[in-house]
């Protein structure tokens, strides 16, 4: 059993980066406070909490879901890209939050000789945008190899307030 | 050109008598019963995906060359296939939308060419890749239905257009990437969009001039849907008032999907015509309570009227978007010592069924992938109350697991066990040639609020082979009487090339890696591949030209299963990442099993993207001159 704990330390190092300095298109991505179970980093950008056992936050989690529905089917599995949208697991070691969810909620065009790459604006979608730090988070997890592709295994508890916000953003009950 | 004059003259003098509206098809009929010419995508209106030419046999298959090539100049994924009609070629490309008209007398020149402005905003409610099944003739025009729901009518020989009809509105999530298809003097055409809340419909307009003829909604009242509720029959009886309205919440139904993209066939002794209706919206099953009808469905219309003789409800409330566009196959064969008339259909679902196309009896009902779990069977107890439905297994229902429950090892994958890719059927064999996927997945539905023209989705999906499986498609010849696979070729991605079955008893398909592949019609064999330059989602079509025949098939990766080029659809190794962090070291974890489903394949799968790029060609084999 022991082996096996020092082995798992040992794959938790290199998977999830936790010795590792990073930063991304937001900066360093380490988390500098907390608000019932939402994180963000010195700037005050949201951010991801990934604890040595693999236990991801709510929003990550969350985040992971949703851009499993409504992203993936353009952007690839995990962020990895199709053939015919950038891979955003790559985008966000570039792009920061602000310009993010500028992208998100306007669109962006590049159709040229070249390209017919076409991002719609998704502002009047509360599916996405309800969801926009959610789905920020996870991707910020995924451009600093900080998780995995895959589905996260273990999570923590949605908080209350994160119950509150969907319910009052998206209309749903 | 001379045969195309003297063999309208010969038409139209048979023909005389009759009303005029006829002219078109005996003119399109005389030209599908030639096997020098590929006139309609399917090849016929029954949609065998049949060749009577031989030249090409099991004993020379291995001789073939690639005789020319072309380049379509568009980059995403490129379905359909390109036409014949007489010497010229017809060959289109994915958004924008591009139709070229090619001189099969001078080396493939180019007579006219063709692209349509369409605002680039149509390109993301494309929900799978900007996808056009190709182009359609008959009565000296092209028919292409473009992105934006655009139908147009082009004069063959010039190109010019001859006129045009939007048939939907993009800002609402409605696009058009089905081919359109001609049957006597009506065009028909579908529509795309189930995973945008569109309802979906099919719309039937006069060749002649555009003007809408009929159209009949998937779903809503039944003046919208064109059943009657007295003489329209499912599984032999008639259907009652309100058989779809009831069958939704509310008024769901507005929003209810069942989008009509899939390849028709039509029937002209019965004057029916056959597609099949998609997936109910949205992805979540829990948001949608009822039977969701007639999401799912395999339909019977007439072809005059749109008036619905029948309809079959595949997979009611539907919880894996087992979407039920794909083609219905129709052929004539002898079940139990009686001749019947027959449609079979390979639906995503998993099952093959076979049923009786003139009442819609459902005859047979079988997994045509052994690793379809999700379902035991189809109830085919008549005196049964489930009688025609699948009898679903708790453990994959995403209804009975509930919204935020991730359901796992569902098989198939939401893609299907076949996707649009379309089967072929030789009468030779009396078998069918189905292109198959052979992927599971993961299933997590959650609430979803609509808002029109944005996607309406509502589920977190993962794809992986089957557990300890590495290939991710077979290639099957299956007999449609009896419901059973005969030979079963195994392919490491998806086969989604549609196939071509021919008289020389040869089978031809394309694959994702972008192998056109010739395989022997009664054994299964490999008798010739060759790699084209990208991924194939394109169906294989032959003709003869100057005494040889010709097999092309367009390859340019994309679609579906173009979202999992950059990397795979599953990373093995990410599985594989979060079991050696979490389960090798038995942490607890909320999710008690660790999805492992893919590290069978670990070492055994690498993403598409080591074997192929994007690239619009088309390539052309014939065997070597003597």
């Amino acid at each position: 059993m022991s082996n096996h704990w020092k082995f798992a330390l040992v794959v938790l190092a290199g998977v999830f980066g936790v010795t590792t300095v990073h930063a991304d298109g937001s900066g360093d991505p380490a988390v500098a406070s907390s608000d019932n179970g939402k994180y963000t980093d010195k700037d005050g950008n949201p951010t991801y909490k990934i604890s040595p056992d693999g236990t991801v936050d709510w929003y990550t989690y969350s985040g992971f879901r949703r851009y499993h529905s409504d992203c993936h089917v353009c952007h690839g599995p995990n962020g990895e890209g199709s053939s015919y949208a950038p891979a955003l697991a790559e985008s966000l070691k570039t792009l920061g939050y602000t310009d993010f969810v500028n992208i998100v909620t306007n669109g962006r065009k590049n159709v040229d000789a070249a390209n017919d790459k076409v991002m719609p604006s998704f502002a009047t979608n509360v599916n996405v945008m309800c969801f926009i730090d959610d789905i920020y988070v996870y991707l910020r997890a995924r451009a600093n190899n900080a998780i995995p592709g895959g589905r996260p295994p273990n999570h923590e508890d949605k908080p209350e307030a994160a119950k509150e916000a969907e319910t009052s953003c998206t209309g749903i009950k | 050109m001379r045969k195309f004059l003297v063999v309208t003259t010969s038409v139209f003098g048979l023909l005389a008598l009759q009303n005029i509206a006829a002219r078109a098809d005996a003119d399109l009929d005389q030209r599908a019963k030639d096997p020098k010419q590929w006139v309609m995508q399917q090849g016929d209106d029954a949609n065998t995906r049949f060749s009577k030419l031989n030249q090409i046999n099991a004993a020379n298959a291995s001789k073939l060359q690639v005789a020319w090539t072309f380049s379509t100049g568009v980059l995403r994924g490129h379905e359909g296939g390109p036409l014949v009609v007489g010497d010229i070629m017809y060959v289109h490309a994915p958004f924008p939308n591009t139709v070229y008209a090619l001189d099969l007398n001078h080396d493939g020149k180019i007579l006219w060419r063709y692209e349509p402005r369409q605002d680039p905003n149509v390109i993301p409610i494309m929900c799978c890749d900007t996808v056009n099944r190709g182009v359609a003739y008959a009565d000296g025009k092209i028919f292409l239905h473009q992105a934006d729901t655009t139908l147009v009518a082009l004069d063959a020989k010039t190109g010019a257009k001859v006129w045009s009809v939007m048939d939907g509105e993009a800002g609402k999530g409605q696009s058009g990437t089905d081919a359109p298809f001609v049957y006597k003097d009506k065009v028909l055409v579908g529509v795309s969009g189930g995973e945008f809340g569109v309802r979906g419909w099919v719309s039937a307009y006069n060749i002649k001039d555009g003007k809408l003829a009929w159209r009949g909604y998937s779903e809503g009242p039944d003046s919208d849907t064109l059943i009657d509720p007295a003489k329209t029959t499912s599984l032999g009886k008639p259907v009652g008032p309100n058989s779809s309205e009831s069958t939704w919440q509310g008024d769901q139904w507005k929003i209810g999907g069942g989008a009509t993209w899939g390849w028709y066939s039509y029937d002209p002794a019965l004057n029916l015509v056959y597609y099949g209706s998609g997936n109910p919206s949205t992805w979540n099953p829990v948001q949608r309570p009822g039977d969701n009808r007639w999401s799912m469905s395999i339909w019977a219309r007439d072809l005059d009227t749109g008036a619905v003789k029948w309809i079959y409800q595949m997979t009611p409330h539907d919880e894996w978007d087992f979407d039920g566009v794909n083609e219905m196959i129709l052929t004539d064969q002898t079940i139990g010592g009686t001749p019947r008339k027959l449609l079979t259909h390979f639906d995503r679902n998993g099952f093959g069924y076979t049923l009786d196309r003139a009442t819609g009896e459902l005859l047979v009902a079988e997994k045509f992938d052994p690793v379809v779990n999700w379902a035991t069977k189809v109830d085919m107890d008549k005196s049964s109350k489930t009688y025609g439905r699948p009898l679903v297994v708790d453990a994959y229902s995403t209804q009975h697991n509930g919204e935020d429950s991730n359901s796992k090892g569902i098989c198939p994958a939401a893609l299907g066990t076949k996707d649009e890719q379309p089967a072929a059927y030789s009468p030779d064999t009396q078998l069918f040639y189905v292109p198959t996927n052979h992927v599971c997945m993961d299933y997590e539905p959650y609430k979803v609020s609509y808002t029109a023209g944005q996607a309406y989705v509502g589920a977190a999906v993962a794809m992986y082979p089957p557990k300890g499986d590495t290939n991710m498609g077979n290639f099957i010849a299956w007999d449609g009487k009896t419901g059973k696979i005969v030979w079963s070729n195994k392919e490491e991605f998806s086969a989604w090339g549609g196939a071509l079955a021919t008289a020389g008893g040869v089978v031809f398909y394309g694959t994702l890696e972008g192998y056109l592949k010739a395989v022997d019609a009664k054994t299964g064999k490999e008798l010739y591949k060759f790699k084209t330059p990208s991924g194939i989602i394109g169906n294989v079509m032959t003709y003869e030209h100057g005494g040889k025949q010709y097999v092309a098939v367009l390859s340019g990766v994309g679609g579906w299963a173009g979202i999992g080029l950059a990397a795979g659809l599953l990373q093995p190794e990410n599985a594989a990442a979060w079991h050696d962090a979490v389960d090798q070291g038995k942490l607890p974890t909320k999710d008690k099993t660790v999805d492992t489903a893919g590290l069978g394949a670990v070492g055994g799968y690498a993403g598409l993207a080591s074997y192929t790029s994007l690239g619009g060609t088309l390539t052309v084999f014939a065997l070597p001159s003597q």
